[in-house]
């Protein structure tokens, strides 16, 4: 367990040694900012008009600002993966580092979960950029604090998931362009998975339609855990590190 | 403490390693030469569990790489071609991460990380970060990172590559001064810091033990040749060079005789002999006998260069030998 946390740590280090973590969370926290503003200003707009008409159209903060933006967060999220993740591995296979880790007293497994838990750790740094926003909002306003909790849990989730995919990218290259490359892309894909399907209900439409990232996110964003989902996200998250550590067993991958 | 029987690596196309054994003893240096791509890398990437052997067996300390991985990373130090350093790291910072990685306990691991400082040399840099060093520094770095544990056994893949000369006299005396309580392979491509620090020599060429001997042993070995300058006074074209080679070429026992030199009233020939013949008293008294006058008689031994190369070159013919006829 220390080894993880050492190389976690490590991870963290070199994140923040760089100029990557800020930029990430510079960026997020600018568009998540601007999704803030128009969502909090159609808002506004919106109850402005049913209070001249007359009308008492039930308004709520949690379904009509903060369900809509933490969708919008866990769509960012897609891009951002990949630059979290490029260089877990494609970095030390360049530059020779990985010998050190790999001939050092730790396993494998300890050298994989060091590094997506570094990855995650960042991931939540990044969200929390969301938080200043979102304080406002509670500031101002009562939304109830339950379902943004949901949300965020969902958001963890699969972010978790995506950034294991992004590491098993990045163990198969030592090129990091390639490696974030094609996680973008297959980040993309399972995006798009809920699209190629979403008119059609046959028994395939239905698994492909269940292997999509997105779809089950949704729930999350309503403020409802369903067990079924983050039962998908865990096996994805154990299927994508377990085959991380066959890749790192085999020659190919390793230098 | 090290053993090897049979150890084979293929890559998709390629044989790297052709069926290797070798064993090395405790607090032994060994050597490890051979030309570019001949498998010395891949040989030390299967010793320190980094990649598995395609066949065959490798124990470190009594501990197979493949079945007992962990207690043989336990047991060595690695310093790769290139220093496996994190440029945005600092001397201090990165030696310390390292020793966490290797299980040094935390009331030990600034005594350790200084002391390893002190050896390699690194001290004045401690604060810098390693991607604004030098690559001499760094290979240092690689280095005090390889025995910050103290391990039993060191596997240091050209270690003095980038160094000044002075920094190379001093890793070569570092490295002896580890001998003795380590057990140290190095490969080189620098033939004389064999013959100056190791105590044996493997050779290995396009993936296949070539020889395996002492340094002494194997100078001699090959020495079945004996080689002699033999150098004369001559004034005014006198004594004639063509007719002192007719008559040195008679000499019982000589092979071969090669004018080297013949200017400033000095005669130069370089005489190599049959193999297993003593040729410098009848040379001596050939000369004496005709009256010339001696200047000097030395005998030259075959460096491990021209060992190396025979080895390496006679292994290639071979091969292109073979080639041909199949």
């Amino acid at each position: 367990m220390s080894s993880v946390l050492l190389i976690c740590q490590k991870e963290l280090k070199s994140y923040f040694a760089s100029p990557i973590a800020y930029l990430l969370m510079a960026f997020f926290g600018l568009i998540f900012g601007f999704g803030i503003y128009t969502a909090t200003r159609d808002f506004m707009r919106f109850s402005f008009q049913a209070q001249m008409q007359g009308q008492s159209v039930p308004i709520n903060l949690n379904q009509q600002i903060i369900q809509p933006l933490l969708g919008f967060a866990s769509t960012i999220s897609l891009f951002l993966t990949p630059m979290i993740t490029m260089r877990l591995f494609a970095e030390e296979k360049k530059t020779g580092t990985i010998e050190l880790l790999l001939t050092s007293p730790v396993t494998d497994l300890q050298v994989i979960l060091g590094k997506w838990l570094g990855a995650m750790l960042l991931y939540v740094c990044i969200l929390a950029m969301s938080m200043i926003n979102l304080a406002l909002l509670f500031a101002w306003g009562k939304p109830d604090i339950r379902p943004v909790l949901v949300a965020f849990l969902g958001l963890l989730l699969q972010g978790g998931c995506l950034l294991a995919i992004g590491e098993f990218v990045s163990i198969l290259t030592s090129n990091q362009i390639i490696a974030g490359g094609v996680t973008f892309f297959v980040c993309l894909m399972l995006w798009l998975l809920n699209w190629f399907t979403s008119f059609d209900s046959g028994t395939t439409a239905s698994i492909v339609n269940y292997l999509s990232i997105v779809t089950h996110f949704d729930n999350f964003s309503k403020g409802v855990i369903e067990t079924k989902d983050v039962i998908f996200y865990l096996s994805m998250i154990f299927f994508a590190l377990f085959i991380t550590s066959r890749a790192m067993e085999s020659r190919h991958v390793r230098s | 403490m090290i053993k090897v029987e049979g150890l084979t690596k293929r890559y998709a196309r390629t044989l790297a390693v052709d069926h290797i054994s070798f064993e090395v003893e405790k607090g032994q240096i060994v050597g490890f030469l051979g030309p570019n791509g001949a498998g010395k890398t891949t040989t030390m990437r299967v010793l320190t569990c980094f990649l598995p052997p395609s066949e065959g067996k490798a124990t470190v300390a009594g501990f197979d790489v493949l079945e007992n991985a962990m207690d043989v990373k336990r047991r060595i130090g690695y310093l790769p071609e290139t220093p496996p350093v994190y440029p945005e790291m600092e001397v201090v910072e990165y030696l310390t991460f390292v020793g966490k990685l290797k299980h040094i306990p935390s009331n030990d691991l600034r005594r350790r990380v200084n002391e390893v400082m002190e050896k390699c040399a690194v001290t004045d840099v401690r604060t810098k970060l390693i991607g604004k060093l030098s690559k001499g520094y760094r290979q240092r770095v690689g280095l005090a990172q390889a025995i910050i544990h103290n391990p039993d056994v060191l596997i240091l893949d050209e270690p003095t590559s980038g160094l000044d000369p002075k920094q190379i006299i001093e890793t070569r005396g570092l490295i002896q001064s580890l001998a003795g309580d380590h057990t140290i392979i190095l490969s080189t491509h620098i033939l004389s810091e064999v013959e100056q620090s190791c105590e044996r020599v493997i050779i290995i060429s396009q993936g296949k033990l070539v020889a395996i001997d002492s340094v002494a042993n194997l100078t001699n070995r090959l020495r079945g040749a004996e080689a002699v300058v033999v150098e004369l006074e001559s004034t005014g074209g006198r004594p004639n060079p063509s007719e002192v080679q007719q008559r040195l070429e008679q000499v019982s026992g000589v092979s071969r005789v090669v004018m080297k030199d013949s200017r400033n009233g000095r005669l130069a020939f370089e005489i190599e002999s049959l193999p297993d013949r003593q040729i410098r008293g009848d040379l001596a008294r050939t000369v004496v006998n005709a009256g010339w006058n001696l200047n000097e008689m030395r005998s030259i031994g075959l460096s491990l260069e021209d060992i190396f190369l025979q080895l390496t070159t006679s292994e290639e013919k071979e091969t292109e030998k073979v080639g041909v006829t199949t």
